[in-house]
């Protein structure tokens, strides 16, 4: 029978050499385009030449990226269908992270929308929304592990069609000397929860394909996103859509700004990242 | 795109772009141990799959290439004390030859045995060749490729159910994997020397902890194109000659 070994001469070193380099020129759905200002997706409105980032993450896949302090990171969710679960370092002391209580307390707000800081537990924002055509994010569920992933689609392999988001984030944070002991809860961006009045988490799903969130990395961060089903997501098959992710060099919000003193808290956080970006000589 | 898998004991359908398998009409060969003793463990790695397991001092593990010319990626560690680990070079020096036969030595980074290859049914395997991953994928093959899967991943999954981690992936073993060095230097992966059922035998020295990954890689012949299933068996000499002798 045929087979895919017969389309590929590979019984030299040279001529597995020329087999290897053959596929150069290949794309494919699911890739990180390089350089970014090469993005088949450039953000309406953005000079390519000031993009850092542009990849479109695989259903059941990750990503991870450190960007300096003022980008803007930008995630599109093309199909409708994308869960981008998110955690956030300070890149320069990993120690500093996304802290999901402190994000909703001190805003006095559980639903994310433009404005919102995403705090880190040491009193300072590490980034703030600045665009959200979605309106559908949740900051209380987090992402799957192995062990809800099981129950929900069989297995959860991690090299298997229903990887859970605890095992990407494993891999991801792995890439940067981080362990299972550095993830602490996600947010997620694309699909919402709401709490009814008795408490109850209801899964309000997607607002539809082609929608975006953007934010703007207040102090240098790391961002680690895993795109997989959200828990509450009733589906009983593991349907998640890509995700498209680019960033582009900007300034973080700075005295002037509308958003500097939206809030009292918020504008306590900025002074904070400040504080902390000048001593480091930001 | 949508496509169904099996997962677990149910069916789903996924859209998870998962590595291929092997072809239908692929044979396999699952082979037996290659040492004598009593079976204490006994495996089947899925294609694409980690594999680990402490193998204790005297017990050999064979692994059995049952596709043929799958590349079984391959570390180990001093199971009481991890940071003692598999390494390539001192087992290369040692030995003062760049492929593994019958009789080569692992050798940890202190220079002392982990394990002994005991058998062997390929004319030379591999040290040098290291592991694939997204990352090099995108060196090798091109950005496409980023998101294939990759033993790097593997080992990195299999690692952290140990309490490993980034700094404990070191420069591996991959059995039935073909990396020739030519005379003028000029290496890389080539056609494999397997065959369905082909086995590799390795006698635990110390305790030890093999972490172990089924290669997914796809983009070239270290696994003929076809990833297929490996067969692990852990044999134990002293309860063989237990059971012998009752």
């Amino acid at each position: 029978m045929p087979s895919i070994a017969d389309d590929h001469q590979t019984d030299s070193v040279l001529a597995a050499r020329a087999d290897a380099r053959a596929q150069a020129e290949r794309t494919a759905d699911y890739m990180p385009y390089r350089p970014a200002s090469s993005s088949p997706f450039v953000p309406e409105g953005v000079d390519p030449a000031t993009l850092t980032w542009a990849e479109t993450v695989a259903p059941g896949g990750y990503t991870h990226k450190v960007v300096a302090r003022g980008t803007r990171v930008r995630l599109d969710d093309p199909t409708g269908a994308a869960c981008a679960s998110v955690i956030l370092y300070n890149a320069l002391e990993t120690t500093e992270r996304l802290n999901v209580a402190d994000t909703i307390k001190i805003p006095w707000q559980a639903y994310l929308s433009v404005g919102h800081p995403l705090l880190s537990g040491d009193g300072r924002a590490l980034a703030t929304i600045t665009a959200d055509t979605s309106g559908n994010h949740d900051t209380f569920c987090g992402t799957s592990t192995d062990a809800t992933a099981t129950a929900k689609y069989g297995s959860a392999d991690a090299e298997g069609p229903a990887p859970s988001g605890r095992s990407r984030f494993l891999l991801a944070a792995a890439k940067h000397g981080l362990t299972g002991r550095d993830l602490p809860p996600s947010i997620s961006f694309f699909q919402g929860v709401h709490v009814e009045d008795d408490g109850a988490l209801t899964f309000t799903g997607s607002s539809g394909a082609g929608t975006y969130v953007e934010f703007v990395a207040e102090l240098p961060l790391l961002i680690l996103i895993a795109n997989v089903p959200h828990p509450l997501d009733p589906a009983e098959d593991y349907l998640v859509g890509p995700l498209r992710a680019h960033a582009w060099s900007g300034a973080p919000t700075l005295p002037g700004d509308d958003q500097f003193t939206a809030t009292p808290e918020v504008h306590r956080a900025y002074l904070n990242s400040i504080d902390y970006a000048e001593a480091r000589g930001l | 795109m949508t496509m169904t898998y099996a997962s677990g004991t149910r069916t789903i359908k996924s859209t998870v772009p998962v590595g291929a398998h092997y072809t239908s009409g692929t044979v396999l060969d699952f082979a037996g141990p290659l040492a004598q003793g009593s079976v204490v463990r006994d495996d089947a790695v899925a294609p694409l799959a980690p594999w680990s397991a402490v193998v204790r001092a005297g017990q050999t593990l064979t692994i059995v290439d049952v596709g043929g010319n799958q590349s079984a990626d391959f570390l180990v560690y001093n199971a009481a004390d991890t940071d003692e680990r598999y390494s390539a070079p001192d087992t290369l020096a040692a030995q003062a030859n760049a492929y593994l036969r019958e009789g080569s030595v692992l050798r940890s980074n202190r220079g002392l045995p982990l394990m002994t290859v005991t058998g062997n049914e390929i004319d030379r395997q591999d040290t040098i060749g290291g592991a694939c991953s997204k990352e090099s994928n995108t060196l090798r093959y091109g950005f496409h490729t980023e998101h294939h899967h990759g033993c790097r991943e593997n080992f990195l999954t299999e690692a952290a159910r140990h309490g490993l981690g980034v700094r404990d992936i070191v420069s591996n073993i991959n059995w039935f994997m073909n990396v020739p060095v030519e005379a003028d230097g000029t290496l890389g992966i080539v056609d494999g020397m397997s065959a369905p059922g082909k086995r590799v035998a390795l006698r635990a020295e110390m305790d030890v902890l093999v972490i172990v990954s089924n290669c997914p890689q796809m983009n070239n012949p270290c696994n003929d194109f076809n990833c297929t299933p490996l067969r692990m068996i852990v044999t134990d000499p002293v309860a063989a000659t237990d059971s012998d002798t009752e």
